[in-house]
């Protein structure tokens, strides 16, 4: 059905994007002395999730910012974004034109799926934005901290239910490299999945599970309005603005960041990708982008070329790891 | 007073230029396809719902809430003037309805549904406005433990949907539930009859089925059976008003028929079906002209209208509070929701008020526009009938088919319409409803996922389901709903009988 890898959902986005679209337009028509070339962005994901929001914004700050005359964006949705990847790898070979939306659920998918093709296959242009997990617990619960909660774990793992999305989205492989960090009874680590963030958070707010995990983004209110209470947040250092300890400062030595970004076609030569690298970061500069990024609330995380290369690479590893490590992929 | 604020906000947002164009919109093609037969609200949406990935969610929800009560109304002109149900739904009505168009009566029967209609769609939504945010509080207390019991209820009250012979109705169920079972497992990722294909990995949309049964499905059976049956419409003939009369024997069966009406419309499955049945079985019983029954009583037509529209506003209220759809329109209209990446449940009163209680409002709204549409208007909607039915069932191939591949641009969508067409040509000739594989495929994944989780939560304790108090209250109507009825029948049968000899005991 029109499941995503990423969850998390924003109300305004509909009137931003109309906005944003009526903007590109009217710019696009001035600036068509510009020579710039038109894009395909290919969104791996339904309509409406946060691939598809990635994928509109750029659709609008590259036309506004006159670094395209016309971007086009197509969905193509389904498993985790795996059949995107594969019509990019199989249909776009070449292509220097040719973009796709990806980010940190893909990797885990394509593992997951055992999709026949992976990001290594196509070409890392960028990575643009990223959100933390953060993980909650109902204003009642006992638990006041990491240290509870992993007092808690050990003393009996398999009573601590860990609430989030689907099995080996970014949710559970936060809580599994929680959990074999901390170490105590992986075995028993009991991820309870559940169909959207939405979900999630009324099953934590009803107090039917231990713990929840999920983007900041979708808890921020009921965190505010003391509902819940943030345990930790997956980033490296505290955000500015939100006061919640990292896992880190806690002892716990994970770092984690739902990141999105684009790739490019295979097969491109260096020249072509040399210059999707310039123009993405071109757009990524841009006072459009800045405005998109406060707007959404999405943390700018920008990496480009080779140092997004080598992050891809790196993610992969890790994610492979995590995912084999709780039995989800078979070694 | 608080739910008065939000109302009036709702408002607000209702009747602001483009959502009530959008809700206008909704009614009228709602309308529209309840009068045509075999065009139904899910159908509809389904169609509409790839392209309206680009409007403004409140404004879509709006269109297609108003295309789900729109059908309600226009439903039972098809029934009073052509003795064949728009919908399921008005299938009561076209009994006593079509007998009162025949000794030309048609004015008054239009009449009294559609006031009726009115009448028990606005007290419906009241009764939505200000049961929802309480349902909200105790939604909840709702975690997979008591989800799975309402799912059980749910299963056993499913037979409403199953149609006239249980055996094709529970086939057609278990198909459902079959389909449903394709794709990725959300608890541990494995895929389940995937076959290796990756377009299967998500599971069947069930935008593609649901159009796959109705539209492909009923375009092939009227292409090949389009000859062997003609109808003959009544012409509305004399006033459309109801006299004294008519006023005085309607208002009583529109109540009742909304009391009923409402509460099935909440219980999963309840439907809208039977409570049409229920209500007129009840007004045959109370009313002061039994011998008008079966000539064309008109709180026959009253009370089952009533009902059915009752119903209808009934139904957003699980699907507002607990993101539970009960009819398949329901099921189409979450679908509408997910488009948007919306959770229907409890917060999204807190997280989308504007959405919730715009659309709260443009039902008041939506359902005066229905009474103008409907009353004044019913001889435009007559000519819709004349419109020839190979055209129309082309239009309606076209656009199932345009729909299918945009959802991803896929040939593998438009293989899996028409084979689905092909098995829904199938069922209709053979009689087996196809109502229920819509609602098996998805109750019974939800069914599936919250039994898991609540099994994974008390770590496989199944004794959970007896002991949360919700759930074993739950569980326990249930289990009456099962045994009751028919231990009720083998008394009264006991009981006859014993009046029937009384001497030789």
């Amino acid at each position: 059905m029109f499941s995503n890898s990423s969850i998390n959902s924003n109300g305004s986005r509909f009137a931003c994007r109309s906005k944003a679209v009526l903007a590109g337009v009217i710019l696009a028509a001035t600036a068509a002395t510009v020579s710039a070339a038109d894009y395909k962005v290919l969104v791996p994901a339904a309509p409406g999730g946060g691939y598809d929001q990635l994928g509109r914004a750029v659709q609008a700050t590259m036309q506004s910012a006159g670094l395209s005359r016309r971007v086009q964006v197509n969905n193509a949705a389904g498993a985790g974004g795996t059949i995107g990847l594969a019509q990019l790898i199989n249909n776009s070979k070449g292509d220097g034109n040719a973009l796709m939306v990806t980010g940190k659920g893909m990797v885990s998918a394509q593992y997951i799926n055992n999709s026949p093709v992976t990001i290594s296959n196509a070409t890392p242009i960028a990575r643009l934005t990223g959100e933390f997990v953060v993980l909650v617990v109902p204003r009642e619960s006992p638990l006041k901290s990491m240290a509870d909660l992993v007092a808690a774990y050990k003393a009996n793992p398999g009573a601590v239910s860990w609430a989030g999305g689907f099995a080996g989205g970014v949710d559970q492989l936060t809580a599994g490299m929680i959990v074999q960090r901390v170490g105590g009874g992986a075995g028993k680590f009991n991820y309870v999945a559940f169909g959207s963030g939405g979900e999630v958070l009324s099953q934590v707010l009803g107090g039917h599970v231990t713990v929840g995990l999920g983007g900041y983004n979708e808890f921020a209110s009921q965190i505010k309005v003391g509902k819940l209470r943030a345990l930790a947040v997956t980033a490296d250092r505290r955000i500015d603005g939100i006061d919640i300890p990292t896992l880190k400062e806690q002892g716990i030595d994970v770092e984690f960041v739902n990141w999105r970004g684009l790739v490019a076609a295979p097969g491109i030569t260096d020249a072509q990708r040399a210059e999707l690298v310039d123009a993405v970061s071109q757009m990524a500069r841009s006072e459009h982008w800045k405005a998109t990024l406060d707007k959404n609330e999405w943390v700018d995380m920008l990496m480009t070329g080779d140092a997004f290369r080598q992050y891809v690479d790196a993610e992969q590893r890790t994610v492979l790891q995590v995912v084999t490590d709780l039995g989800l992929v078979k070694k | 007073m608080e739910t008065f604020y939000a109302l009036l906000s709702g408002f607000s947002v209702a009747l602001t230029l483009q959502n009530l164009l959008l809700g206008f919109v909704g009614v009228t093609l709602g309308t529209a396809v309840g009068v045509l037969p075999g065009v139904g609200p899910a159908l509809t949406m389904a169609l509409l719902l790839p392209a309206t990935a680009s409007v403004d969610p409140t404004g879509a929800l709006i269109m297609f809430a108003g295309i789900y009560y729109g059908a309600m109304f226009g439903g039972s002109t098809t029934s009073i003037l052509l003795n064949t149900p728009g919908e399921s739904s008005t299938i009561v009505t076209a009994m006593e309805g079509n007998l009162m168009a025949k000794r030309g009566r048609a004015g008054a029967a239009l009449a009294t549904s559609a006031i009726g209609s009115f009448v028990a769609g606005t007290i419906a939504t009241v009764l939505l406005t200000f049961a929802a945010p309480f349902v909200v509080d105790v939604a909840l207390k709702f975690g997979p433990t008591e989800y799975f019991a309402v799912m059980v209820l749910a299963f056993t009250t499913v037979s409403a949907v199953l149609g006239a012979s249980p055996a094709r109705g529970m086939a057609s169920l278990f198909l459902g539930l079959t389909i449903g079972l394709i794709g990725l497992d959300s608890q541990t990722g494995q895929a389940r009859f995937t076959l290796g294909i990756p377009e299967l990995l998500d599971g069947l949309d069930v935008v593609v089925v649901a159009v796959g049964l109705f539209a492909v499905g009923e375009t092939l059976y009227v292409a090949t059976f389009l000859n062997r049956n003609a109808d003959t419409i009544e012409q509305v003939k004399g006033s459309i008003w109801m006299d004294r009369a008519d006023w005085k024997r309607s208002w009583k069966p529109w109540l009742r028929g909304t009391a009923l009406g409402f509460p099935f419309g909440c219980i999963p499955a309840g439907g809208a079906e039977i409570p049409t049945f229920l209500s007129y079985g009840i007004e045959k019983k109370l009313t002061r002209h039994p011998e008008e029954f079966g000539k064309g009583a008109i709180e026959g037509v009253a009370g089952p209208e009533a009902a059915n529209n009752a119903s209808a506003s009934g139904t957003l209220m699980p699907l507002l509070t607990l993101g539970l759809p009960t009819t398949a329109t329901a099921a189409i209209i979450l679908a509408a929701f997910q488009q948007y990446g919306l959770q229907p449940g409890p917060l999204l009163f807190d997280t989308q008020p504007e959405l919730v209680w715009g659309l709260i409002a443009s039902m008041y709204v939506g359902n005066v526009i229905l009474l103008l549409l409907n009353l004044p208007l019913v001889g435009v909607w007559v000519k819709l009938l004349s419109i020839p039915r190979p055209l129309l069932y082309a239009g309606i191939l076209i656009f199932a088919t345009l729909g299918a591949y945009g959802l991803r641009n896929s040939w593998f969508d438009l293989a899996l319409l028409y084979g689905i067409g092909v098995m829904g040509f199938l069922m209709r000739r053979y009689d087996i409803p196809v109502a229920p594989v819509l609602v098996g495929m998805i109750l019974g994944p939800l069914a599936e996922q919250q039994f898991r989780r609540a099994l994974a939560i008390s770590q496989g304790e199944l004794s959970i389901f007896v002991t949360q108090p919700i759930s074993a209250t739950v569980l326990a109507i249930t289990a009456l709903v099962v045994i009751v009825p028919p231990i009720w029948r083998r008394v009264a049968r006991m009981r006859a009988a014993a009046i029937g000899h009384p001497i030789h005991n």
